[in-house]
């Protein structure tokens, strides 16, 4: 009996969280325009999409941007863990507090103020100013997942491979990159995955001249979203869901070898 | 616009900065004889000065000037009365603001405190629910918990306003949920237009970042901890309450951290499913800024919620000293 | 190590995809979202070999900002008249070289030499419209619509949609009691304010895009509506219709400019003069259900247009409305402290 409400409570939530989404793909093989009409079953959006430059071209900065934000910012991010893990107490607490910030902030006010610095500046702002924002707020995320698989490893293998002539290059690569690689690749995802759906500082360190998707769905949003957009996030989530079944397939083969 | 323009001193601030973190870099060379490693997160110290510090502290310049740039504290009276310009500017036309019944304007106090108790109520929604999910989904004999993670996790890559406007389809009055009640002859309720519906938008958005946190912690306590309990005599709402909740505080602590911030400048939601009745304070920060064209005080409405957050941080890190709840990680 | 050069170079290759090598000419036009057909640009680019990229902007005043912030990002914008009137005191306008466009010559001339740009020298009218409400027949009738009265009318609580735009829904009330829209009194501007407060309870939501969607949906009985919204609206669900009260209304003109800091200056006139041509505006105008001011175009669109009361009002509905004029910053700010305190009216 316990085990069925539990189940049933998951259920409820679950069917919380997917509700909205279900009718998301439902709409987007709508045939007419207007979200509140069902005139029947199409594919139009789905054939509008490829032929819609502004989507494409935001789909292809909002896939850019992740990845570059991605892999900068887990450079950055895990340079800078190591670093930090070595540091003296003192300083170690002050680059964490200083870390903590951009994670703490506001997205309204981290954007705002990004804003602010390019225009201050004078930076057009555009592609690489949104790219420097994402990066700036996905790299303490990437610190955080990569700092407990530096307390886990062993103090000091780094100083016995530098003793037994290794360079500092070489013992990062070969010492303890490996180690710590599983916090490296949460974060990376992590990051890639903060970058994609963020809106906010996107909005405030953009120029409208480029878009990603989420900047692109708000300045539709008032006028009427056209399916087309429900018809790529339905792709979207397939493609997901695919990849992730397909993930899940060879994780659990490789449990039952092992 | 004039309050844009960089003062002569702001480039030059930012020049000598930049020089100064090159000598200090050079000078830790030469003592340490080359690299340590705490030089490895030099890059990412430079990074943070210069994205997240400069432009803080370009937030608190524009919030302590006025539009050519002299110090005032107006734009601090400006949030704590919202009519401060007005009635200043009416006074210079020739009127007197107290005849006309422009006492002190509370919207911008009052929008706060809205977002706070609308983030207070959020949070403990998502703790309500959140809480005895993470439970269930972290049980030694629930085998489906990693898959649960996964499908938690997928909605959140939707894009957030299209989840947002598909809950809008939902709720209307000839939306999904009205059709189907009137089928079951319950008739038409007004469910969007207001807090609650707002609400319910915020709850669905932050719902997973209060259950990821309490998951991992619960998921990597040590079991043989609450069967010892059991063991030594505890039924099973004393384990709970004794060992497992306890131990689970971690979780909770930094799961509230996470909704509760993001909630309380929530933006967007109270435009589409409130019908723009009550702003939130991201609204009103936004429409500062972006409609309204009003830098300095936008500014120091900012930095308000900026030190409102970072005291609620301290006093969560009185809670949590270690941060051991870590993130959703 | 080398799975992540091959990321990297992935990467690079994935960046340049998104910067095409542009030795190409461009203009770049910022626009209402859905405020044109965009095939024109195909047309346009067939035949000069010019490139359209088009950015969308929501609200006046977000474009303002916009546009002072982002110099030279901006060849082509469409801002209403009031817009167009503080730009040019804000020296952020450039003079349109009326010699490359001779398709002036089409434009209405009651339309031009209006008081935000007295001589022509800045601006194209693109559109026109009015302002007035959408109401659904079946729930109310021709002419309890004929006043703004209706939207204080305690029978349709929770039946209306106001707009979410400062200086229409301001301007209806400042009509409805017998005032100037452009007026600068602060005693009738606290009285309008005290009436919007008084409605609050009886308002389903404030906003603006949205509008003409839900009133297809029959989510309410009354909306106050641009006149291109309430034709849209009108076409998809025919129990709708619009009126313009008899206390009179704003009637408004977005029109065409080229920043000062446009880069493309000759570009963006080649652009206007294509879009005042009469084939192009009649397009435009079939596409967005705005009332156009191109004579040209209204000549071939016939009947269709000339008949149609919404699309084409008559004298005496203009008659009754008024034009915006722009707001000194003094008075904007009172305006602004008291629309705050109506959004934020429990």
């Amino acid at each position: 009996m316990m085990k069925f409400i539990k189940r049933f409570y998951l259920s409820i939530i679950l069917l919380f969280l997917y509700v909205p989404i279900v009718v998301l793909i439902v709409q987007s093989f709508n045939a007419g325009k207007s979200r509140a009409k069902w005139e029947g079953f199409s594919f139009r959006w789905y054939q509008e999409l490829f032929n819609d430059p502004a989507i494409m071209q935001a789909l292809y900065v909002t896939i850019s941007i992740a990845i570059l934000a991605a892999i900068v910012s887990t450079i950055l991010g895990t340079l800078a863990a190591i670093g930090i893990h070595a540091m003296q107490k003192r300083p170690q607490s002050l680059m964490m507090t200083l870390t903590n910030i951009p994670m703490t902030m506001p997205d309204i006010v981290t954007g705002i103020s990004l804003m602010l610095l390019f225009i201050f500046t004078k930076v057009e702002r555009g592609y690489w100013t949104m790219l420097l924002a994402h990066i700036t707020f996905d790299t303490p995320y990437v610190i955080l997942s990569v700092l407990p698989k530096l307390k886990q490893m062993n103090k000091h293998s780094y100083e016995a491979a530098l003793d037994l002539g290794a360079t500092p290059t070489y013992a990062l690569f070969h010492v303890i990159l490996p180690e710590i690689m599983p916090g490296v690749i949460t974060g990376a995802m992590l990051a890639f995955t903060l970058s994609l759906d963020d809106f906010t500082i996107s909005y405030f360190t953009t120029s409208p001249l480029v878009q990603n998707l989420s900047t692109l769905i708000y300045s539709q949003a008032r006028k009427g979203i056209k399916p087309t957009m429900n018809a790529l996030s339905a792709l979207m989530f397939m493609a997901l869901l695919l990849l992730l079944l397909v993930v899940n397939r060879r994780s659990s083969k490789t449990e039952v070898k092992n | 616009m004039s309050n844009l323009q960089v003062p002569a001193w702001g480039t030059w601030v930012m020049l000598v900065g930049f020089v100064a973190f090159i000598v200090l870099l050079v000078i830790y060379f030469k003592r340490n004889h080359g690299l340590k490693r705490p030089i490895f997160s030099s890059p990412y110290t430079l990074w943070i000065i210069v994205f997240t510090i400069v432009p803080c502290l370009l937030i608190a310049y524009y919030a302590f000037t006025d539009v050519n740039g002299a110090f005032t504290l107006d734009n601090f009276k400006n949030f704590w009365d919202s009519n401060y310009d007005m009635n200043k500017e009416l006074i210079a036309m020739g009127f007197n603001p107290a005849d006309m019944g422009f006492a002190r304007g509370t919207v911008n106090v009052d929008t706060l405190g809205y977002s706070l108790w609308m983030a207070f109520l959020c949070t403990v929604i998502c703790l309500v629910l959140g809480y005895p999910t993470a439970h269930i989904m972290a049980e030694r004999d629930f085998k489906l918990g990693p898959t649960l993670v996964v499908l938690f996790v997928i909605p959140m890559w939707m894009n957030f306003l299209l989840r947002t406007i598909a809950w809008m389809s939902l709720l209307e009055d000839n939306g999904l949920i009205n059709g189907l009640l009137e089928w079951l002859g319950i008739g038409k309720v007004q469910l969007m237009y207001n807090s609650g519906a707002v609400l319910l938008g915020m709850v669905y958005n932050y719902l997973p970042f209060m259950v990821f946190p309490i998951y991992n912690v619960l998921n990597k306590m040590d079991y043989k901890l609450s069967e010892a309990a059991m063991d030594l005599g505890c039924d099973k709402w004393k384990t709970f309450y004794k060992v497992t909740l306890p131990l689970s505080l971690p979780g909770v602590v930094s799961g509230i951290t996470m909704v509760f911030m993001p909630a309380v400048t929530t933006f967007f939601i109270p435009r589409m499913l409130g019908g723009g009745n009550t702003e939130m304070f991201g609204d009103l920060i936004e429409r500062t800024f972006l409609t309204a064209n009003n830098w300095n005080v936008g500014s120091a409405l900012s930095m308000i919620m900026m030190v409102l957050i970072l005291l609620s941080l301290g006093l969560l890190r009185k809670v949590d000293p270690e941060g051991e709840g870590g993130s959703m990680i | 190590m080398k799975k992540l050069s091959l990321v990297l170079a992935l990467c690079l290759v994935l960046s340049a995809c998104v910067f095409p090598a542009s030795a190409e000419e461009v203009v770049n036009i910022y626009n209402w979202y859905d405020y044109m057909d965009e095939s024109i640009f195909e047309d346009f680019y067939k035949e000069t070999g010019i490139k359209v990229n088009c950015m969308y902007f929501t609200t006046n005043e977000d474009m303002m900002v916009q546009v002072r912030v982002s110099p030279g990002a901006y060849d082509v914008v469409f801002p209403s008249e009031y817009c167009v009137e503080r730009m040019i005191k804000e020296d952020l306008l450039a003079e349109i070289n009326m010699e490359n466009v001779p398709n002036a010559q089409y434009i209405d001339p009651s339309l031009l030499g209006g008081a935000h740009d007295p001589e022509n020298k800045y601006s194209i009218p693109f559109m026109w419209g009015t302002v007035g409400i959408l109401y659904d027949t079946t729930k109310v009738t021709a002419e309890e619509v004929s006043s703004w009265g209706i939207l204080w009318d305690e029978k349709y609580a929770d039946q209306i949609f106001m707009m979410d735009s400062i200086r229409d829904t301001m301007g209806l009330t400042l009509k409805y009691l017998g005032y100037s829209m452009n007026t600068r009194d602060p005693l009738q501007l606290k009285e309008a304010t005290d009436k919007l407060i008084a409605q609050k309870p009886l308002v389903k939501a404030y906003q603006v895009d949205e509008t003409k969607d839900k009133m297809v949906n029959g989510e309410a009985a009354l909306a106050v509506v641009w006149s291109g919204d309430a034709l849209y609206a009108m076409d998809l669900n025919e129990n709708l219709d619009y009126s313009v009260p008899q206390e009179g209304s704003n009637v408004w003109v977005d029109a065409v400019v080229i920043p000062k800091t446009a880069k493309n200056k000759e570009n963006a006139e080649k652009f206007i003069d294509f879009l005042c041509r009469p084939d192009i505006a009649q397009r435009n105008c079939e596409y967005i259900w705005y009332s156009s001011p191109n004579t040209g175009a209204i000549e071939l669109m016939g009947e269709d247009y000339t008949e149609n009361l919404a699309i084409n009002p008559s004298q005496d509905i203009i008659d009754r409305c008024e034009w915006f004029q722009d707001i000194p910053e003094n008075y904007m700010t009172v305006y602004n402290a008291l629309w705050s305190q109506v959004k934020n009216a429990k």
